[in-house]
């Protein structure tokens, strides 16, 4: 499917860490395939998560994550604010509810200074309830890390997304890799839409990356898919918090947080399974009546909202506790994997530190002459700004911004219409989802999904006339 | 701008108000609704037995909901389509309305809120399992087949066994799907005998009393559900394509809500009084976003009795006192109207409270008490969830202004 001339580099995994090496390379003189097995972008570990903008506060000090998740969460937050991507700088309040979580604060604390973070510090009760007044009673003692943030996880590897494509990458999806073979200094991939040649190889294929891995005779590492179910709480429960709510780890697992969302809503989860298949992303009646209970206790008025949606997401978790980032030259191979549940975060920190081993390794990164790296500016999805429907400017320049056809989330005609033109366009509704907030919010469809699906199939506007 | 009474919704409760609030001489009145065409869900229910008590006629849903919206239009009303209210201000006075227009400020004398309801998506009903396409609620399925003119194919399953769950199984069947069957917890059905014996008769759709659908399968497409047997805890698979789920209904209650009107834990809705007016003086609720969910000719009447209390009251503003609650017992799990305004009260719309209780009772009586005093004592009744049971309003005459809230409990 590639011409004559194999590619310099062909990243697999256009998920937000794949997403984000590919835009760096963008800015090099070279030629880039991204190629993802899903029918878009972002579709895996990348699009169901805590949607958290981590600081990597409680990442293990010295380890690869703590280094890549401090760099990256500080150059995400800029890139966020030029592209547009909704982040919310809430802050997180880790509490304690028994002596025994309690007396674990002071290394927690002390851990987040070797990973310098210097600005966590010990709450009191009172000010920890004068904080969060809806909080359950019994907190005994708790953390406030004030840089802790909700980020829009859809909005951020569209963004590298786009970036990589205008940039001049080519972006193949519904590309499924099945095998390699290599000859004279060129990889041959086999795929689902014919083969690709290209010189170096970048695995960032989350779950499916130790089967990539394997191809090119690695093999150090099994995926083991750690599944995440979470509940997202009615936008009426927004005013129940104002920070992340987290609990006091344990040695598995982070817990059950929660959180608000840059949408307005209220995220409560993960549960953490371990699942024998890369694919099962369903939800369990264990897990979720597990969270409410969870969440119950956490925030009490809970108990009376609305559920507006429930899903899980698997974490490419593997048996080691750090990343699996390596790179081998004679192979021409990147491994950038197992990067459990930070990749969000650590996305941009990941990107600078593959480009950076490519080119020790030998990959000739020459700037492309005259290219400005410039963030796309990415429709905006978050409540905390304007959004079309709020901006008496835009309706009046195009009408189609005060359509509004999904009235749960405010979603406008002129946005379906937006992402559907748009440099990485949706490939099914919940691509359009993703890209616009339509048919996330309370009614899940009731009103809005006749219609919005009819936009999206390209049926002419409804009049909504029998 | 300025309107005498801003109405927001423009279902059968929202434009009766408007032609009775014209009626009875009101000079501005502007009908706001979100949808391009006016009607509310009638618009998409295809069934006939649309308007019986309201227009004394008989008509499908979309004639109905044109002869409502036309009604208003030659009453005098404005109506404003495409147009949503996004927040009530000053007490709930004004609201800021958004439209290809623009972004507006409306000031009205009085506000009608008639949102209408919702049924509770599969999410809110936290049925676990994927997440596949041919999952929906009633509401999505007739916008597709009726105003989308979309087919379905292959086997489908019905989440309910109430009157809209026979309609979504006609639906279905009218949109090329074949009905497995009904599903229902409950231990029998909940519709109509009449309704429900022209579907068995006609679609021969078979009701699976006492089992639930358990879990969702399929990735990308549905290829179908579990249903797990209350009593035995069997669960089977059922293959099917689409899945509906139907009722368990929900105010649109989230606009009043924000406007900070005091709600009610039971209906979900507003507490109004019995002239339909909210806790702010002013502002009036009418139809299903009171209590979720009646027929359409019921919500419309509710509108026109919401209408002749605004005409008459025009100019009130602030919080509203002196009001008493009414409240429910188990197994009752709402009543409306939910407070007795100022003494001697008017009645309630169609002169009756209304109730639903989350149980089947065969004979029941409803006790009505304040402070331990008996009010009234109903005749025995049955008690059926998700339906309606009626309660005479003649024991308000009885009511002590003084006293504590009114109680409303069942006795076997």
């Amino acid at each position: 499917m590639t011409g004559d001339d194999p590619a310099d580099v062909v990243i697999v995994g256009a998920g937000v860490v794949g997403a984000a090496i590919a835009r760096t390379l963008a800015g090099f003189s070279l030629s880039c395939v991204l190629v993802d097995a899903a029918p878009d972008v972002g579709t895996g570990t990348s699009k169901a998560n805590t949607a958290i903008l981590h600081t990597g506060f409680d990442a293990k000090p010295g380890s690869l994550e703590s280094r890549l998740l401090g760099r990256g969460s500080a150059l995400l937050r800029s890139y966020a604010a030029a592209a547009g991507i909704p982040v919310e700088r809430t802050g997180a309040l880790l509490v304690a509810w028994t002596p025994e979580q309690a007396a674990a604060l002071p290394a927690i604390e002390a851990n987040a200074r070797r990973n310098g973070y210097q600005a966590i510090r010990p709450l009191e009760v009172s000010s920890l309830y004068a904080r969060e007044p809806s909080l359950g009673p019994g907190a005994v003692a708790a953390l406030e890390i004030p840089d802790e943030s909700i980020i829009c996880p859809w909005t951020t590897p569209l963004a590298f997304a786009t970036e990589a494509v205008r940039g001049g990458v080519r972006l193949v999806l519904s590309c499924a890799v099945t095998g390699v073979s290599s000859a004279g200094g060129v990889h041959r991939l086999e795929t689902s839409r014919g083969p690709v040649r290209c010189r170096w190889v970048v695995n960032a294929a989350g779950l499916g990356s130790d089967v990539v891995d394997r191809m090119f005779g690695g093999g150090g590492f099994t995926i083991r898919p750690r599944r995440g179910e979470l509940i997202v709480f009615d936008k009426l429960a927004r005013a129940l918090l104002r920070s992340i709510l987290l609990p006091v780890p344990t040695a598995r697992t982070k817990g059950v947080l929660v959180a608000p969302t840059v949408y307005g809503n209220v995220l409560l989860g993960p549960t953490a399974e371990d699942v024998p298949s890369a694919l099962d992303t369903a939800t369990t009646a264990a897990g979720l009546s597990s969270l409410l209970a969870a969440g119950r206790r956490i925030l009490p008025g809970l108990g009376v909202e609305e559920v507006t949606a429930t899903y899980a997401g698997l974490r490419a978790a593997t048996e080691h506790s750090d990343y699996q980032v390596y790179v081998d030259a004679a192979r021409r191979y990147a491994c950038v994997a197992g990067i459990r549940s930070t990749g969000l975060s650590a996305s941009l920190g990941i990107a600078e530190h593959v480009v950076a081993e490519l080119d020790a390794a030998g990959l000739p990164l020459r700037e492309r002459p005259g290219f400005v790296s410039v963030p796309p500016v990415m429709p905006y999805l978050g409540e905390a700004g304007v959004r079309p429907y709020q901006d008496a400017g835009r309706i009046a320049a195009d009408p189609a911004y005060g359509e509004i056809v999904c009235h749960c989330e405010r979603v406008t005609r002129g946005e379906v219409r937006d992402a559907l033109a748009s440099p990485v366009p949706p490939a099914d509704l919940g691509g359009l989802r993703r890209r616009t907030r339509a048919m996330n919010g309370r009614c899940q469809g009731f009103y809005c999904a006749a219609t919005v699906s009819r936009l999206f199939h390209g049926a002419s506007h409804a009049a909504g006339r029998p | 701008m300025n309107v005498d009474v801003l109405v927001v919704g423009a279902g059968p409760a929202g434009l009766s108000a408007a032609v009775e609030l014209r009626r009875l001489g009101v000079g501005t009145v502007l009908v706001a609704d979100r949808e391009a065409a006016a009607g509310g869900v009638p618009r998409h229910s295809w069934h006939t037995g649309y308007g019986l008590r309201d227009l004394r006629r008989i008509m499908t849903g979309p004639a109905y909901a044109r002869t409502l919206a036309e009604a208003a239009v030659a009453a005098g009303a404005e109506l404003r389509l495409g147009a949503t209210v996004g927040c009530l201000r000053d007490g709930g006075h004004s609201a800021v309305l958004t439209s290809a227009r623009g972004i507006e400020t409306v000031r009205a004398g009085a506000v009608l809120l008639a949102t209408g309801c919702r049924e509770r998506p599969r999410a809110a009903r936290l049925v676990p399992g994927d997440r596949p396409a041919g999952v929906m609620t009633t509401g999505e399925l007739q916008q597709r087949v009726y105003l989308g003119g979309e087919r379905l194919a292959g086997p489908a399953v019905v989440v309910g066994a109430e009157h809209v769950s026979f309609s979504a199984a006609m639906t279905l069947a009218h949109a090329g799907a074949r009905v497995v069957a009904l599903v229902t917890e409950y231990g029998r059905q909940q519709s109509y005998l009449a309704f429900r014996l022209g579907a068995a008769l006609r679609w021969r759709v078979p009701v699976w009393t006492g089992c639930a659908v358990s879990r969702i399968v399929g990735r990308g497409e549905l290829s179908g559900v579990e249903v797990t047997s209350a009593g035995s805890g069997v669960v089977r698979f059922v293959r099917c394509s689409t899945v509906v789920f139907t009722g368990d209904w929900i105010p649109d209650h989230e606009l009043a809500r924000a406007a900070g009107l005091e709600m009610d834990a039971g209906t979900r809705g507003p507490v109004v009084d019995t002239t339909l007016e909210t806790s702010r003086a002013g502002v009036f609720a009418a139809g299903n976003l009171v209590h979720a969910a009646e027929t359409a000719d019921v919500a419309a009447l509710s509108g026109r009795h919401a209408a002749r209390h605004i005409a008459a009251a025009l100019g009130g503003a602030g919080p509203v006192s002196g009001r008493l609650a009414v409240r429910v017992e188990a197994p009752l799990r709402w009543i409306s109207p939910n407070a007795v305004g100022v003494l001697p009260a008017p009645p309630p719309p169609l002169g009756r409270f209304v109730l639903r209780s989350g149980e089947f009772r065969r004979l029941a009586r409803l006790e009505v008490r304040q402070d331990g005093r008996l009010l009234a004592r109903s005749r025995p009744v049955r008690l059926i969830p998700g339906r309606p049971v009626h309660l005479d309003a003649a024991w308000l005459a009885r009511v002590d202004p003084g006293g504590g809230p009114v109680h409303v409990a069942m006795r076997s």
